[in-house]
């Protein structure tokens, strides 16, 4: 469904990703990780176009991304994405963060938005908070809205950007639990993360990315097993020390 | 020191026919405001637009927008205005210029007003900039994410922060435009301060009409404050620190 071919992209004379190639398909959970400034956060924002790569190619479900005359909001709009910092709108209300998109994408109604809003929020277990504003709910809870209002959008894939980087640690498994149930449901998901746990329960395959560049491409048994790459052993060894 | 202070004198008769010299500085409070308006309804339409194209991502808009704060801000409002009264009709083809300096209607007040306008909106749209450019990005990757256009995403995402977050700047801007209003007098507008300097004339009453003109640019001062900050209550963002908390 995703399908990433020699992708590279450069800030000025600096390569940020080197000849990245990788797919995920239909039903498919793909988590990436490596350490910090290795590009894992670039590479899944160039799968939406956010952003921009100067070489190779991206194709979802066939549109290629790089494409000028691509019609990028309706590729995106298909395409769920959650971020580090949740990214709610903050002068909206929960429900007007839900509906906003699926009236001006989709052209829903407000009341079919509202009815499959709060579906939803009843799903990720926040229906009491429906009222409130994105700054009186905690870290958990926003991210977990998150997740809500990208679902609303009915997405083929969903794309996850470090979801429980910026959360407290005794929030980050109420947004892991919803993401392993998304997983369980068959969700096609791509996740940047360093929550290994969360790789051995639900992912397919793990990708390890190092200094721009996909080091190893493993199911996830292997990748855990013995992962080939000495670089990917260090950085399994440092993380699951623990 | 003697101080000759009367103030029957704000209910006799001026000699401009205007009425008693009250009414002559009513009438200047009236154009004064409507000045001030006016340019402040043109000031945040052109700024909102210019601060925009500012922070999007095509460049020629956004050179464009750079353009015109630059000349609006770097030129004294007075050479501004004298240029659209006196200039302007005399570079534009024959037909428009004539009509201009003959048939259009209150032209002192129409070129003071636009003439604000345009000189406030340089200072609105660095305002507004500011405004988009202090929401962290990933408020714009969140709305495009979602499928939105840019302009969507401005519209629905990135300004109605950033209108909240530049409402105290756009505050003082906002008096600024009562307060500027008084420049108009050198092309002739009867506004406030021309009325004042018209009533010292006739009247010889320097102390209370200046003490009576201050007191009336203090109270409009006060009603865009008080009105501004109702906004800004009406506006507050609940669960946001910066909109004063829960």
């Amino acid at each position: 469904m995703i399908e990433i071919n020699k992708v590279s992209k450069w800030y000025g004379d600096f390569q940020v990703l080197t000849d990245c190639s990788t797919s995920v398909a239909k039903g498919e959970v793909v988590v990436v990780c490596g350490p910090s400034g290795s590009g894992k956060s670039t590479l899944i924002k160039c799968v939406n176009g956010l952003e921009p790569f100067q070489s190779g190619s991206i194709s979802v479900e066939g549109t290629s991304v790089g494409d000028a005359k691509t019609d990028l909001p309706k590729l995106r709009a298909k395409v769920g994405m959650v971020f580090q910092n949740f990214e709610l709108f903050p002068h909206l209300s929960i429900t007007e963060n839900l509906c906003l998109a699926q009236e001006k994408v989709l052209g829903r109604s407000h009341a079919e938005a509202m009815e499959k809003g709060l579906k939803l929020l009843d799903r990720v277990g926040l229906k009491a908070q429906a009222a409130k504003f994105p700054g009186q709910l905690s870290g958990g809870q926003q991210q977990r809205v998150a997740i809500a209002r990208a679902l609303a959008m009915d997405p083929i894939a969903m794309l996850f950007d470090e979801p429980t980087s910026a959360l407290d640690p005794e929030m980050v498994n109420e947004v892991l639990d919803v993401m392993v149930q998304l997983a369980k449901e068959g969700m096609t998901m791509m996740c940047v993360t360093h929550e290994m746990g969360f790789a051995r329960k639900v992912a397919n395959r793990v990708i390890f990315m190092d200094r721009g560049a996909i080091v190893e491409d493993a199911a996830k048994d292997d990748f855990f097993g013995q992962p080939r790459s000495e670089r990917a052993q260090t950085f399994l060894s440092k993380i699951l020390h623990h | 020191m003697n101080l000759h202070i009367d103030w029957g004198i704000l209910w006799q008769e001026s000699p401009t026919g205007d009425g008693p010299y009250w009414q002559l500085l009513l009438t200047g409070l009236q154009w004064t405001a409507a000045t001030a308006l006016s340019g402040w309804v043109i000031a945040l339409i052109i700024g909102a637009v210019v601060g925009v194209v500012r922070t999007a991502p095509i460049r020629t808009l956004a050179l464009l927008g750079d353009a015109y704060v630059e000349v609006f801000r770097n030129i004294p409002f007075l050479v501004q205005l004298f240029f659209w009264f006196f200039v302007l009709p005399e570079m534009l083809p024959k037909a428009a210029g004539d009509w201009m300096k003959q048939d259009m209607p209150r032209p002192e007040f129409i070129t003071a007003a636009v003439g604000l306008g345009l000189f406030t909106a340089a200072r609105v749209a660095e305002q507004v900039k500011s405004g988009i450019l202090s929401l962290s990005r990933g408020q714009k990757n969140a709305g495009l994410a979602l499928g939105l256009t840019l302009p969507q995403t401005y519209r629905h995402v990135l300004l109605p922060m950033a209108f909240r977050i530049v409402i105290p700047p756009l505050t003082s801007e906002f008096m600024n435009t009562f307060k500027n209003s008084a420049v108009a007098l050198a092309i002739g507008l009867t506004e406030l301060t021309f009325q004042m300097k018209q009533m010292v004339e006739y009247s010889n009453q320097v102390i209370i009409t200046i003490f009576a003109v201050t007191v009336l640019y203090m109270v409009m001062a006060l009603a865009v404050n008080r009105l501004m900050a109702w906004i800004e209550r009406k506006a507050r963002v609940p669960g946001m620190i910066a909109g004063g908390g829960k």
